[in-house]
């Protein structure tokens, strides 16, 4: 028998027939004719008051765990604190309340935004060229590896149909090297993590069109021969992407394109603390040196007249000549701009590199702690995040799931599970640096009673959470009996 | 500020590690390239940031000053006050990607409950919990029909309605893709922009007529008999929708669409510059497997408790990686939660009056317009809140003389639509609820030449 607590009745289950929940004000102007066959018939959306919404969707909220609750050591996806000043500056009229096409006069205060933007993130990372319009990491690096294919497409180079990619790397890698016409082939990781050099050679050829780089990769490893990869795919004529969804461990500590990356995309809401909303939206600016910059996508912030003495630059937009096409409508998700932009304003260039150092910081204390306990597939300095690999002789049945779902009654989020797929019960774990060392503490006395629980009472791993407000759920009734509406 | 560490926790935690300073955990980075020189400023308290991006934000002209009549693709409408209030609860905006659903109930029911407006409001069985913008959704919905005909047929047929910068979107994401190209009819009028026209083109090549509902010039068309035309071809048949037009007409469900996108925007979503905004996406449920982007389930818990699970993951990239329907990782998590709230404040009632209001105001505008020595409009069936308007003068001089009196005229077709002899000095006028009557009084009045007088200043 199904139960549903008041809390949890749908907004459908709520509604009351005549119940209104905002008013607009009555038309000054006369009704006009609508022509009755465009007209629709019924309008089946709830009928709920003000009050009704907000306790619904105030009841829904303490339901979740989020940053500002608790830790949030979900590897890859860098949880690390909002602060609440970037909030408040993307919602200044001047700001959130500007139509995308109005006249550029008329909004140089948000361009000059966009356009110091470019320069700051260039300048991070080395980069000589950017564009801020991906709405998101995976559209930021289909955007990359498009400009890849569209730079072999206009030398005529036709055979380059190859993209390498680290078995260690995110999944949305080989579904966007599909979407932009390319051959996946994998290369394989070495005992100490890094690419394996031996593989990488023997694919370095003329069809050859660029590689996608995660580094630090997904274990959480700075790739000790990055720069001879590099150099090796250069010289088969392949160009280099670089996933920057780690780029947190890198602020003020390397620029990737001085390492030779020839393009880059970055993750705002990741690095540059620009809040996840519950999975979106994010921001995945593109950047990419001399070579690649004609392929850009545009719109881009430029300056359409420079300075005089009297009178500040004109600010614009500009369409690189040979770019790759639009990506949005309009020049990306600008609310995320402005907090990205208030972040590293309140940091500056050495608070940028104590966040790296920090990160780095936090997740080695981690590890220490934690690797007698947990052992670790590679065994060596990790960057912002590691990865344990739960695998017991003592208690073989425990797997990395019943970890992470003990963990939620210690009321800490679980790390990421089973990513990379290389390390089989994967627990892969990023502190980011806004953690206390008494967060850290606490956590590594969490796990590691419950790697003592796993020996002596390894039932309650395989049924917890025990003190969520739910248990583990049937994710096969909902694929089989599929219900995705009210 | 965001780092906690005291100098003596700092020199604890080194010790633990077993290293002597920090730098040292960067002994894997080519010591050559390590720890480069940033050359950016130095960071700035609170108060010193926000009082510079305040002065920012202050060179810029928003909206709230002025009066507008701009639209092409992104619109202004009231937020009601309860929906800022609850997308700032920290639950909702601090955490991510519901992937633990015993503590994410929060975020998965208000996808369930987003997906189930937005089927509703679309006429559709069933959406996704969203894409990035109205643009992308349009490229999904190609993504889509490519896929389901296993990439055999090539064809991709747009209405010259559909939003210019969609159909670049589109070609960004398609054209030359496996042999696919897109293909919009020569236009040279308004008025051949219309269902009749593009449902000869069909063939059996073609994979997916897409067209848009108001299209970009606001025009309204029933679209039954295309989409009996489109399927007698065996073709999909998909449309991009003003969600707050649904409020007042006829869904594209009833008139037989496969797919259902739209910019959402206008549900309760900032302006803000062009985004972040809202793609929608719905569609039959034959086509749910089909359909890329997250997806709540409702299913019960091991005590026997109602909730909701990310389902169906099985198109996507993180297990299909080579093999996935699309690379979407994530949805517009918080915009998508914007439209819940604004479709629920508002509901049955709310959205009917909203959609009244400006199908109303536009009209009321377009008479008082026609009316003005010079100007025509050029919409000759029904529209719903934008209309063209042919202009004696060209618009981007209008348009000056409209802002010296804090009034942002409509859009300049003729920046984009060159090619069409009929819209040189055409001029896209939008009107929503937030232009009252005395609104577009004081901007006919200027249109016809009132208040000329700056030119001589």
């Amino acid at each position: 028998m199904t139960t549903i607590t008041n809390e949890q009745l749908t907004i459908f289950e709520l509604s009351s027939p005549g119940r209104v929940g905002f008013r607009f004000p009555e038309s000054d102007v006369p009704a006009a004719a609508l022509d009755p066959a465009l007209e629709r018939a019924e309008l089946p959306l709830p009928e709920l008051s003000e009050l009704d919404v907000v306790r619904h969707f105030t009841h829904l909220s303490q339901l979740n765990h989020a940053i500002d609750l608790g830790f949030y050591p979900l590897g890859s996806c860098t949880m690390k604190y909002n602060p609440k000043i970037c909030e408040q500056t993307a919602r200044y009229p001047g700001f959130a309340q500007l139509h995308p096409e109005q006249p550029i006069e008329t909004i140089q205060g948000a361009l000059l935004l966009i356009y110091d933007l470019q320069e700051t993130l260039q300048q991070i990372s080395g980069f000589t060229a950017s564009s801020l319009t991906p709405a998101a990491g995976a559209q930021g690096e289909f955007c990359g590896v498009k400009m890849i294919a569209a730079y072999h497409a206009d030398r005529n180079d036709m055979r380059r149909k190859v993209m390498l990619i680290p078995d260690s790397a995110h999944g949305t890698n080989p579904a966007t090297s599909v979407m932009c016409g390319f051959t996946v082939k994998p290369v394989l990781t070495d005992a100490r993590g890094n690419i394996d050099l031996e593989t990488l050679a023997a694919l370095c050829n003329d069809e050859l069109a660029g590689i996608m780089i995660t580094n630090p990769n997904t274990l959480g490893l700075f790739d000790e021969n990055i720069e001879k990869v590099l150099e090796m795919v250069h010289q088969a004529g392949g160009l280099v992407y670089g996933d920057g969804a780690n780029m947190n461990a890198l602020l003020g500590v390397v620029k990737p394109a001085e390492l030779g990356f020839d393009v880059m995309h970055f993750n705002l809401h990741k690095t540059f603390a620009t809040p996840h909303g519950g999975g979106g939206p994010g921001s995945g600016p593109v950047l990419c040196n001399e070579t690649l910059a004609p392929f850009l996508p545009g719109p881009v912030a430029a300056i359409l007249e420079p300075a005089t003495e009297e009178l500040p630059p004109l600010y614009g937009w500009h369409t690189p000549e040979k770019t790759i096409g639009r990506v949005g409508s309009f020049a990306g998700h600008f609310g995320m701009l402005v907090r990205a932009y208030t972040y590293i304003l309140l940091q500056g260039s050495d608070g940028l590199r104590q966040v790296a150092e920090h990160a780095c910081l936090n997740a080695n204390y981690l590890m220490h702690a934690l690797k007698d306990a947990y052992p670790l597939p590679y065994d060596r300095t990790c960057m912002h995040e590691f990865v344990v690999d739960v695998k017991w002789k003592d208690a073989p049945e425990v797997r990395a799931l019943d970890v992470a779902k003990r963990l939620i009654d210690y009321k800490f989020h679980p790390p990421t599970n089973y990513f990379p797929l290389i390390v089989h019960e994967a627990l892969m774990i990023e502190p980011t640096e806004t953690e206390s060392k008494q967060t850290l503490d606490a956590f590594i006395e969490a796990m590691l009673a419950i790697a003592k629980e796993a020996r002596e009472d390894p039932e309650v791993l395989h049924t917890a959470p025990h003190n969520a407000p739910f248990g583990r759920f049937d994710e096969v009734k909902a694929a089989k009996d599929l219900k995705l509406t009210a | 500020m965001f780092i906690p560490h005291s100098p003596s926790e700092r020199e604890a935690m080194l010790a633990a590690v077993g290293v002597k300073k920090i730098e040292d955990l960067f002994e894997a980075v080519p010591e050559a390239r390590r720890f480069p020189k940033l050359d950016i400023h130095s960071g700035l308290s609170e108060m010193e940031t926000s009082a510079q991006l305040k002065e920012m934000a202050g060179a810029n002209f928003s909206l709230e000053d002025a009066s507008s009549f701009l639209g092409a693709g992104a619109y202004r409408h009231y937020i009601p006050a309860a929906i800022d209030n609850l997308i700032s609860r920290g639950e909702f905006y601090t955490a991510y990607t519901p992937y633990q659903p015993e503590i994410a109930q929060g975020t998965l029911q208000a996808i369930f409950e987003y997906q189930s407006l937005i089927a509703r409001l679309t006429g559709m069985d069933v959406s996704n919990a969203s894409h990035y913008s109205g643009a992308t959704a349009c490229a999904e919905a190609g993504i889509l029909a490519y896929h389901h005909y296993r990439g055999k047929r090539k064809k991709i047929l747009v209405s010259a309605g559909l939003n210019l910068r969609y159909q670049d979107v589109m070609r960004t994401y398609l054209e030359e893709f496996d042999g696919t190209h897109i293909e919009t009819p020569a236009t040279e009028t308004l008025a051949e922009i219309n269902p009749g026209r593009l449902a000869g083109l069909v063939d059996d090549d073609t994979a997916l007529v897409m067209v848009q509902y108001p299209d970009f010039f606001g025009q309204v068309y029933d679209f039954t008999a295309l989409a009996e035309a489109v399927h007698s071809k065996g073709a999909l048949f998909c449309v991009s929708v003003n969600p707050i037009a649904l409020g007042l007409l006829k869904t594209p469900g009833e008139m037989g669409a496969d797919i259902v996108v739209g910019e959402g925007q206008p549900l309760g979503i900032p302006i803000s510059l062009g985004g972040p905004y809202l793609g929608l996406f719905a569609t039959r449920k034959e086509l749910v497997r089909k359909m890329a982007g997250r997806i709540a389930g409702e299913t019960v818990d091991s005590r026997g408790q109602r909730g909701y699970v990310l389902t169906l993951t099985a198109r996507e990239q993180h297990i299909r990686r080579d093999k996935a329907t699309s690379n979407i990782c994530t949805n517009q998590g918080l915009t998508a939660l914007t439209a819940a709230i604004y479709l629920s404040l508002l509901g049955k009632e709310g959205l009917r009056s909203v959609a009244r209001l400006c199908y109303d105001r536009a009209h009321y505008a377009a008479e008082k317009i026609a009316a003005i020595p010079g100007f025509k409009v050029l919409n000759s069936g029904s529209f719903f809140h934008e209309f063209v308007v042919s202009c004696p003068n060209p618009v981007a001089d209008l348009n000056e003389h409209l802002l010296y009196h804090n009034i942002l005229g409509g859009y300049d077709l003729s920046k984009d639509f060159a090619s069409l002899a009929s819209l040189e000095n055409a001029m896209l006028v939008a009107v929503t609820e937030m232009n009252s009557k005395e609104d577009i009084d004081e901007f006919c009045h200027m249109l016809a030449g009132g208040d000329h007088d700056h030119h001589h200043e």
